[in-house]
This record gives structure tokens, sequence and C-alpha cells, in this order.
């Protein structure tokens, strides 16, 4: 059996799931202030006179570093960043423990200028009395040659506990968001490594030795002691725990739109076949953009207690919330009020919602419930048109090939599932407006636990050779080896895929049941003087986001006794 | 955080899999070190600066433009019809207001694409420019435009199909024509008779470096561009005065591009050439990028580049000056040029041999127009072509006076179909096209 914990922002959710579907289910209130009890507390209650050689392991999904961020309440990192030629790098300071140095490569990997080893050690004394401890260093084109960021981590290694150089912490191009990513991984580093610390000794001592796995943003796991240097890419994991958590419901063969309905918000998601769509470039976090991998989610701010707007004739819902539905002794009227007059929700006081709603049947020249029916109609197609511009957006990213931009693929929905809430009742006027079957996630309201417990470990390795200067690369994994001229990118691939299940096998990947593919995979001749020189080769692989090996009989089981 | 001062669009298409040849300068590689500085520095992620996705262009769009011979399929490729939809789906985004300029980085190229087409020359098949700007007034009702061509080689596709146009005032600078493919663009080239003066040719010598190109901007460029007051200025961003390209002798820079650019400040910029990909093009593409945003770009900075080493000859200075000088000077009396040109003609008459490099074609035309006071002029071109095919092509102007839209029509229909494989009609005052084949 595996353990799901999902932290929100209100609840926390825990699930305990095996061969028998949903074995054990609780929701406990979240403590912000105080994580690390409610982690603690989930997990002991659904311990409970459990066996504990019957749990494999648990997965879990916290809002620790996210919180964290956002509310700026870590430890200051320094960094020290090489720009060179280009966009001047004081564009992207991030505090005042930020040195700009001398020295630059090119985007082939040639060095420009050197490393001053003076000049950083003179930073790196800066930094050390300022009470710095950990330390990003980024350098433009790092991903094309690891050296001067890997010189300068050596210099300043011995002074602060450490180091975190910027290759290691993505292969991609993107100079500005290398940065951010590297500083906020150094920044998260020793809160996240404390608290896994913490939560794995804790549950020792109460005889709870299991392995723990954390979620990430892109809907992936990985085991916590490969986390430990990574912490960045636990940030903001809660949006995929829904979407893990609602695939196994999507029809096989299907391009599912996923609608995760709550009180504040609608967060959206996209599967194709089963595999969510990852965001083009990383998430973006308060000030930060980042090159952390991520499901491509789209949220707006409408939910069961948005604020009711009349403008004239005109409904609008949202964005803004005031409180709960004036059913629950909230101030102003909200969808959910809507839903109560109509007679779909109850357990709460329909008067109130009356009387929210009157107002606007009066402006409307409506009776109540035609006011309701309007409201509620309102809410379904606001939602349906921002579902509307999340695929436009999809489809609307740029492409780089004839190929691509003649047939390349294109979102076309096909079905929608609805979590969360109210979603139950949205189902069917949703299909109305859009003409596409809608159903309900089952046992929806833990899916965000059940999809953190059976998510797989997700990771991904980038290649760059370039066999007229004779080398191949893989800078995350501070891989590099020569190559001969006639190198070829199918030889690329091969080495691509066995760093690949290098890095996987490190992470936590059940080996047997790898699901690798092609992310990238670009192959240019390269020409000096009107003659072919050789080859630029690009290669991206993963593991594809995606669920352990046998969620099936477990889905299929939560499905069959959906109740919850 | 970085803030673009204009909303800038950018369409970025490198067309990774089109290539003219494996080894030729215009392949799969051009923009892939450009791409990879573009990426790297993050530009796509500065508020105000915002990535587009080209649209296809359609065949109506390239009928307002040129006549395809046999047809528009058979000379252009998909890429073509990206490259010049990258320029539209700017074009619009400026109208719609959704950007306050826009940079089209699309291959293939286009400037050296004339009105008649029967295949590549100078690498170039259709004219994205000319293609964008019948668009914006076929669509929007633009006007008056201005299209500056900052590209090494003489632009003399654009200048052909805008020679007969007084509402398009089409400047190209490049390097001497004697030293140089085409071989045109001299300054005595002043367009024909119904538009004389709104075509020139500013002419530059070897070696030609910031302080030359940057004084005919502001010298010559600006004070025409002043009184001709066009609602849209289009900059032919060609990149291949770059001391380091390897097929042109010229020594501008990646800061003298993004300082043109920034004194320039075009609405809507295509790229046109630029063949040295790994030295000179992430840098330049980078500082135009900057300037058009109003972004500080002094921090761009090629490997090699030595202002000192660089600085143009007092000898260059002075030839440009007296270049400027001529050139301003014909501007000046264009209305006299003009009526000298037209005398006591009905007819003006061109006789031209025109070479397709790329595809090794020779083509000869013979051109008629109907010189006109109030119009750009009915024209008739007879094209014969070594690829076997001959055509007679009328092409109606958008203005066209009442006489002149008579006449293009009585053309059309008397061309003897015996004589021509394709008889074409291209009447810009309806957008229409129609052609028949031979009998």
């Amino acid at each position: 059996m595996i353990i799901g914990l999902d932290v929100g922002g209100t609840h926390t959710d825990v699930v305990l799931v095996g061969e028998n579907g949903l074995k054990r289910h609780a929701k406990i209130p979240t403590d912000t202030a105080a994580l690390f009890e409610t982690v603690l507390a989930g997990l002991e209650k659904i311990t409970e006179n459990i066996n504990i050689g019957d749990i494999s392991h648990a997965v879990l999904s916290t809002t620790l570093t996210t919180n964290a961020i956002v509310q700026n309440k870590l430890p200051p990192a320094g960094m020290i960043v090489s720009g060179g030629p280009g966009v001047n790098p004081e564009a992207f300071r991030t505090n005042q423990y930020y040195y700009i140095t001398s020295g630059s490569i090119d985007h082939s990997g040639r060095e420009i200028q050197p490393v001053d080893p003076d000049e950083i050690a003179a930073i790196a004394a800066k930094l050390k009395d300022q009470g710095i401890r950990n330390v990003g260093v980024v350098g433009k084109f790092s991903t094309r040659n690891t050296a001067h960021e890997t010189r300068i981590a050596e210099i300043i290694a011995p002074h602060f506990d450490n180091v975190f150089p910027g290759h290691k912490i993505s292969g991609h191009l993107n100079f500005p968001r290398r940065i951010h990513t590297t500083f906020l991984n150094a920044s998260v580093y020793p809160l996240h490594k404390t608290f896994f610390e913490a939560v794995k000794t804790s549950l020792e001592h109460k005889g709870i030795t299991i392995p723990i796995y954390v979620l990430k943003a892109d809907g992936g796991t990985m085991a916590f002691a490969a986390s430990i240097d990574f912490p960045g890419q636990t940030v903001l994991s809660g949006p995929s725990a829904s979407v893990m958590g609602s695939l196994a419901f999507a029809p096989e063969k299907a391009e599912t739109i996923v609608m995760d309905i709550g009180g504040t918000t609608t967060d959206m998601a996209v599967l194709i076949d089963r595999v969510p769509l990852l965001a083009p470039q990383g998430i973006e976090l308060g000030r930060y953009k980042t090159l952390i991998r991520a499901l491509h989610s789209y949220s707006i701010g409408l939910g069961g207690d948005s604020v009711i707007r009349l403008d004239g004739k005109e409904i609008t819902i949202g964005p803004e919330r005031n409180g709960p539905a004036m059913a629950y002794g909230g101030p102003t009227p909200t969808p959910t009020d809507a839903l109560f007059v109509l007679g779909r929700v109850t357990g709460g006081d329909r008067e109130k919602s009356a009387k929210g709603i009157q107002p606007i049947a009066d402006a409307l020249g409506l009776n109540l419930e035609q006011a309701a029916e309007a409201v509620f109609d309102r809410t379904c197609r606001q939602i349906m048109a921002a579902a509307r511009h999340m695929i436009e957006e999809i489809n609307r990213k740029p492409v780089y090939t004839i190929k691509e931009l003649l047939k390349g693929h294109q979102v076309k929905p096909t079905n929608i599932l609805v979590l969360g809430g109210p979603a139950g009742h949205f189902v069917e006027r949703l299909a109305d407006i859009s003409g596409l079957p809608v159903a309900t996630v089952p046992a929806w309201s833990v899916a965000n636990a059940v999809g953190t417990a059976l998510s797989r470990a997700t990771c991904e390795v980038s290649l760059f050779a370039d066999t007229q200067k004779g080398f191949i690369m893989a800078p995350e994994e501070s891989f590099s080896q020569p190559v001969k001229v006639n190198f070829t990118s199918q030889e690329a691939l091969q080495i691509g895929y066995q760093l690949l299940r290098q890095k996987a096998h490190k992470i936590g990947a059940d080996m047997d049941s790898l699901e690798m593919d092609v992310l990238e995979e670009l192959e240019f001749n390269m020409v000096r003087g009107f003659r072919m020189t050789g080859k630029n080769i690009r290669i991206k692989l993963q593991v594809k986001p995606g669920l352990i090996r046998n969620y099936k009989t477990i889905t299929d089981k939560i499905a069959a006794g959906a109740a919850i | 955080m970085l803030e673009a001062a204009y909303k800038t669009g950018l369409v970025f298409f490198p067309a990774f899999d089109w290539a003219i040849s494996d080894t030729h300068p215009e392949r799969e590689e051009r923009l892939l070190y450009t791409q990879d500085q573009v990426f790297e520095e993050g530009l796509f992620d500065i508020d105000g600066i915002t990535e587009f996705k080209a649209e296809l262009a359609d065949v109506r769009d390239v009928r307002r433009v040129h006549f395809c011979v046999p047809d528009e399929e058979r000379v252009m490729t998909e890429s073509h019809f990206i490259s010049a939809g990258g320029a539209i789906t700017l074009a619009k985004a400026l109208m719609e207001k959704r950007i306050e300029r826009g940079f089209a980085l699309v291959r293939p190229p286009g400037h050296h694409a004339m009105r008649m087409v029967h295949g590549n020359r100078g690498f170039c098949n259709v004219n994205n420019e000319a293609v964008m700007v019948e668009f914006l007034r076929q669509t929007y009702g633009i006007d008056r435009v201005a299209i500056i061509d900052t590209d090494c080689h003489h632009g003399d596709g654009t200048q052909d199909i805008y020679w007969h146009d007084p509402d398009t005032l089409f400047i190209s600078m490049h390097q001497d024509g004697r030293t140089l493919y085409p071989g045109s663009g001299f300054t005595d080239e002043l367009g024909g008779p119904n538009a004389a003066g709104t075509t020139l040719n500013i002419p530059l010598p070897p070696h030609t470096s910031e302080e030359g190109f940057l004084f005919v901007i502001r010298e010559v460029v600006l004070p025409i561009l002043e009184e001709f007051k066009p609602d849209l200025i289009i900059n032919s961003a060609g990149q291949d005065n770059h001391f380091t390209d390897p097929i042109t002798n010229m020594h501008f820079s990646a800061q003298g591009y993004a300082d043109l650019t920034r004194i320039l400040k075009p609405d809507l910029a295509v790229l046109e050439g630029g063949y040295s990909i790994e030295g000179a093009l992430p840098y330049i593409n980078l500082g135009i990028i900057l300037a058009m945003a109003g972004i500080d770009y002094s921090h761009v900075r090629e490997p090699g580049y030595d202002l000192e080493k660089l600085r143009q000859s007092p000898q260059i200075t002075k030839i440009i000056e007296e270049t400027g000088k001529t050139v301003l000077q014909n501007w000046r009396q264009r209305e006299i040029i003009g009526r000298h040109m037209k005398g006591f003609n009905k007819f003006a008459e061109r006789r031209r041999s025109i070479f397709y490099d790329t595809d090794g074609l020779h083509e000869t035309q013979a051109e008629t127009l109907r010189v006109c006071d109030e119009c750009g002029g009915a024209l008739k071109i007879a094209s014969r072509c070594d690829s076997g095919f001959q055509a007679m092509a009328v092409h109606i102007p958008r203005k066209a006076c009442k006489s002149c839209k008579e006449l293009g029509f009585t053309w059309y229909e008397s061309a003897d179909a015996r004589s021509y494989d394709f008889i074409f009609l291209q009447n810009r005052t309806d957008d229409t096209y129609v052609e028949r084949k031979r009998r």
C-alpha cells in the first residue's frame, strides 16, 4: 500500500491506497504555522492500526517551499552571476547579496573572457562577512560550457555550507530564469532539508520506516534523498496533485480538460491520451520566473464563493471572493447561493441565499429561480470561456519548423473531467455549453491525495553535441566526453537514454516500467567557409509524468466504490 | 525586472527544416545561434515583448504583389508562405494595437523578389515586405508607406515592385553595386515617371562603418521621411553589413545596428540577409530587439569588436557625404525630374534583362506604363524566361484613375492568348487577380 499526502491551503488530505482501492482516507486542517505537525499528524492518522510492513512508500506534496518563497521567510542566499555581452544582468538581481563578475562564454560554449579568481575570492569574502551560507553561481551559457561555474564553485566552496552551480539546476537555455531557479533552490535548501529529515526521524521513532518521496510541479515524484539538492522542484506541486489524481479516469485516447472547481479559483490542465501537458518554460511564482518543470495549468478567479457582480443587465462572476456563500454566513451572494436557491445544494441557510439573489432578480426583472439560473449559467459560461482561452493559448505556441507549423499537433478537447466541491452540479450545464462529454472524477474529494500517491518518478536530461569542436555534454549530469566528427544523433540518443536511466534510478524510479520519450531532437549541419565541418545536435529526453505500474487495479476499485 | 518601453511583437521563424541546399548560406543553421542567444537572454520573458506564432500567407496575399509563373505553388515553398505570413501576423498585431512595434525574424528573405517571379533570385522568391504592405493597405486602409532597406545588397526586388508607386517611399542603402550583387542601386535610379523620387538609392563604399551608416540615417533618410510623412515605416533589416559577414565587405556592428534601429524607429522590421551566423547574427538580432523595445543595449558586444580597427577612412566619409548630397538633391527636385521623364509621352517603356542567380534563369521584360498625372499608371509587362514560359501581366494600381483602369482591362482582354502561356490581370482597385492560359 501507498500513502499519499497532499497539504492544501485549508485542508490536508491523506489516503492509503492499495490493491483494494482506497483503503483509508483522512482530512485534517492545515496549520500553516506548524506544517511539520500537520504532516506528521496526517501520517500518524493514516497508519493507525495498519501493519507498517504492508506500506511500500509514502509520497508527500507540501506547500512548505511554496509558502516560504511567497511569504519571503527564507534565509538570504547569495548569488554570483557572470553575464558577459548582452542584457545587463543587473536586471535580474535577486537581493542585496547579488554580485556580478567578469568572465564570459558565448552561445557555442567558447570562452570569451576568463574567470578572475581574485575577483571571486573578494566576493566570497564579502558574502561570508554578510553571513551568507548558501550561494548560487550562474553564468550565461553555462549549459554550453560548465567550466566557469565549476571553477567559481571550487574557489568559494570552502567558505560556505553549500554552493549551487546553475548548470546542475537546469539544462535549458534562459539565463534570467536559471538565475532565479538557482536562487530559489539555494534559498529553500536548508528549510527543505531540515523539514524532511525531521519528518523521517519522527516517523522512524514511531517505527514507521518507509521510503519517502516528494511530489514535484511536473506531476512526477522523486525520492526524498535525491530531492535534497533540488528542493526547488518541489515548489508548487499542489496543482499537479489533482491533475494526476484525475488522470486514470480520463479516456485512454482523448484530449481531456481537467477542471478543479474550488471555492476561490478554478484550475485547469490538459491531458493528451492520459499524459498531462507540460508548461513550455517553467513555473512562475511571485516575481520569480523559473525553469522548474511544471504541468501546464491555468487558473482563474472563479469558484463557488466568487462575488456576483451586476453591470447593468450583465452578470459577471469573480474574480474576488469576499468570504463563504451567504448560505454559510458570508457577506455577498455567490454561485453557491444560486445553487441553494435552485435546491441543488442543501445543508446551509437557503433563506439567506435567497436574500442575496433577490436584488439581482429585481434588477434583471426575473423571479428568484430565474435569476439563480442566470447566475449559474453565467458561471458555467465563464468557466468554458476560460477553458477555450487556455486551449487557444496552448495552440498559439510558436513553432520553429515548417513541419510543426503545417502538421503540428493542435489540441482539440474531446471531453471534460471535473472535480472540486461544487463540481457535480456543473456536469450537465458544462456539457450543454461545450457540446463535450463531461464527467466527475470518482472520489474527487481525495483525488489530490490519490494523485500524489499514484504518481511515478519523472526526470529529464538535456544533451548538446558539437562534433566540429568534438564534444557531447549533459550539463545537469556533469557529463561530457569527446566525440568524432562523424558522431550521429542516433549515438547521442543512446547516450541520452543511458544518462536518463541512471538519473531515473537515482531519483527512485521503478526501473522496470520506465516510460522514456524524446522531447526534442535537432541536428544541424555546421558549415564553415562553404564546407560541412560538423554537426550540432540538441537532444532532450524525459521520463514522462504518469502513474505507477499497477495503478489500474487501484483506480478501478476507486471508480467502482466511488462514494466518499 | 526588465520592461519594454514600447510593446514589441516578435515573430521568430527560423525554418529549421528548410534550406536552398546543404551548404548554401540560406540553410537550416542560419538562425540557430540567434535562437540560442534570444532564448538564453530570456527576451520572450520581458514584460512588453510578445512572441507570436507565424501564420501562413494566403495565395491571395501573394497575388496582390506578384505574378508567379507558372503559378504560386511552383515558385514558392511552404517556408515562403510562412515567412510572408509571419510579417502579416505582426502587421495585424500592430493595427489591432496589441503591439507598438514588430520585428519578423523570418527566413527565407524576400527583398530581391520582383513583381514578376519565375524563380529564386538572391535567395528570394516572394517579397515579404511588399506582401505585408499590400495586406495592410487592403485590410486596414493604410496609404503612405516608407520602406527603408538596410540590407547590404540593393533591394532591387522591392524597388521593382514600387518603382511606379508614388505612395511608397523606397530607400535602399547598400554596398556599392559595382562591388556586390545584384549590381544595381545607383543614385540615378529614382523610380518611373509617375513616381519619380519616391525610389532613392544610397550606395555606400566597401568598409563603411558605424559612422557612415548613422550619418546616412540621420542626415539623409530622416529628413526625407519627415517630408514624406508616411503612415508606417518598414525596415528591411538585412544584417549582412556586419564586419564578419562572409559575402560582403562592410564594417558595421551590433551596436551600430541597434543605434540605427533606435534612430529610425521603424514600426515594423523584417529580417533580410545576414550570413555571419555565429559571430554577428546573435548579437545584431539581440541589439535590434532591445532597441525596438526601448531597452538598454549598451552591453551588447560581439567578439572581435574594435571600434578603432573598424573606423572608416576620411576618404570613405567624403564619398558618403557626396552621395548623401546627391540623394537629397534628387529628392528635392523630384517634381522637375518627374516632369522631365514624362515629357510629352503617353507611354513610358522599359526593356530589361533579369537574372535569377539561385535558379540559373534568365528573363527579358518589356514594360509599358501609361504616363499619368492622376495615379501610378496602368502597367503592362511582357516577360519571356528561358525556363520556357512567356507571360503577359497587367497591373492596375490601387488608386488607378478611370483611364488607367479602362486601359488595363483593354490590355488584358486584347492580349493574344496564342502568343503567351499566361495572361494575368492584377487589379488592385478591387483586389482581384485573374488569368488566361495559352489557347
